[in-house]
């Protein structure tokens, strides 16, 4: 049985073209053909974790039942009582896969757990919205073929965007005029047409071109040199071309289904702060981030007056946060330092915006500021990127690439 | 009900201009963040004794002043 990783090759674009052609008409007369949309999402699971990775396929379905159930006896639970510990236990349980998955690398000499598979840190954050959300009893109804249609939607399940809930039932019931339909898929055209611009020519050229010849430069050099330098840039490049382009596919493919998936970049590189980037770069991350770890603590610290300063409150609230972002990107030291490296930068934005606030006749504000601020903005973001990268691990203590 | 609001408004964002222009976005012009958003919530439920979950709280139907006050409106 043939295996084809999402989005990587012409042959797959050809197949869900073909495959798509039924729904894009049948949206066209008004028409939501569910059973047909089923049967391919099915098809291109089965193309994805079938063949090669069957393993990784038996480790989604045992997921995927287990998930399921969890959301449904959590559901049926909150119909009746609501006690803190429950909720708790249920988003430990939760997450206990994806921290096995995360964590079995560092203790197993970089061996893989069985029970991982692609995209299950992506299918985590959608299970554990729904349990917050259940709580706060937005989510009333649980319809196991919604959640299931939710969780397994195709386009999106390697890597995210991450949907939400209710958003995506709304979508997936919705009958949408032809206009409205004509108007997503001239969209779905742009950004799948900007996906082969992004994916196939930016990130290859950086990424398969450039990356690997200064890679090897800056080794062979050895310690701190220009080529350093070089390679934050083009890593940098290659990691948003490649991440943008990946997903303005799944935005695209998600339109032509007539579910509007939200974007997950805009212009992260315009960004006048490090906060501003965190509203332009992987945007459904960080707003899930924000929404279901950091508002929530931050409500919980407020409401029951545990600390008083609202700074520091911030500051721990954006600790934590980009902590965590920092080990689900996998347990390794680096990114980690990532997570705190932004972390600290996000406290010196808002200690400085305080700042700005408060001694705004003073400070002069222009073209020129506007642009220094972007300026420093990119290099602080390609700098914590060459952290991402990993590369500092190989070039400090392993001096080669494997 | 609405002075309340407004009241709450300019408290938390330190500035008249809530009061004056009831269309203005309170995200986009860095007058509210998610800190912010937090406070709001908490004042609405002990002075309005509404009460909103942080997941219902979608930014684009809460970023103006006018549209806070409708939603408080519509939650009594």
């Amino acid at each position: 049985m043939p295996n084809i990783q999402p989005y990587q090759n012409p042959t797959y674009f050809l197949i869900l073209g073909v495959a798509l052609l039924p729904i894009m008409i049948g949206m066209l007369f008004g028409k939501k053909l569910h059973w047909y949309q089923t049967l391919i999402s099915f098809a291109f699971l089965v193309l994805t974790f079938g063949g090669v990775k069957w393993e990784q396929g038996i480790a989604l379905i045992g997921y995927i039942v287990f998930e399921v159930c969890l959301i449904g006896l959590y559901h049926l639970y909150r119909k009746k009582k609501n006690a803190t510990w429950v909720f708790c236990s249920a988003v430990i349980l939760a997450i206990i896969p994806l921290v096995i998955v995360k964590v079995t690398p560092a203790f197993e000499n970089g061996q893989v757990a069985l029970i991982g598979f692609l995209g299950i840190s992506y299918l985590t954050f959608k299970v554990v919205q729904m349990i917050m959300e259940i709580r706060d009893g937005i989510i009333k109804e649980f319809k196991p073929w919604l959640v299931l249609q939710f969780l397994l939607f195709f386009p999106t399940i390697s890597s995210g965007p991450i949907d939400r809930y209710r958003r995506f039932v709304k979508d997936y019931n919705k009958i949408v005029t032809r206009d409205k339909y004509l108007n997503l898929l001239d969209k779905a055209v742009w950004y799948i047409f900007l996906g082969f611009l992004y994916k196939f020519i930016l990130a290859y050229y950086f990424g398969s071109r450039l990356q690997p010849m200064v890679a090897q430069l800056a080794l062979s050099h050895g310690g701190m040199s220009w080529w350093v330098v070089a390679y934050t840039y083009v890593y940098s490049m290659h990691l948003f071309f490649d991440f943008a382009g990946y997903s303005l596919f799944a935005v695209g493919i998600s339109y032509i289904m007539g579910i509007e998936t939200p974007m997950n970049f805009n212009r992260p590189f315009k960004a006048h702060n490090i906060k501003d980037f965190w509203n332009r770069w992987h945007m459904t991350l960080s707003f899930w981030f924000r929404d279901y770890i950091y508002m929530r603590l931050v409500f919980f610290i407020m409401k029951n007056k545990l600390i008083k300063s609202r700074i520091t409150i911030a500051n721990l609230g954006y600790l934590t946060l980009f902590l965590i972002m920092g080990f689900w990107h996998g347990v390794t030291w680096y990114y980690i330092v990532y997570g705190l490296f932004h972390a600290c930068a996000i406290i010196l934005c808002d200690a400085w915006l305080r700042f700005k606030k408060k001694h705004q006749a003073r400070i002069p504000s222009n073209k020129f500021t506007e642009g220094l601020a972007i300026f420093i903005t990119f290099n602080t973001v390609c700098f914590s990127f060459l952290i991402f990268s990993g590369f500092l691990n190989v070039l400090f203590f392993h001096g080669t690439l494997n | 009900m609405k002075d309340q609001v407004i009241e709450i408004l300019q408290n938390l964002t330190g500035s008249d201009e809530v009061g004056k222009d009831l269309d203005v976005n309170l995200f986009e012009s860095g007058l509210l963040d998610s800190m912010g958003t937090v406070q709001l919530l908490l004042e609405l439920q002990s002075q309005c004794g509404i009460d909103v979950p942080v997941s219902e709280f979608e930014r684009s139907e809460w970023d103006t002043p006018n549209k806070i006050i409708a939603k408080v409106e519509n939650m009594q």
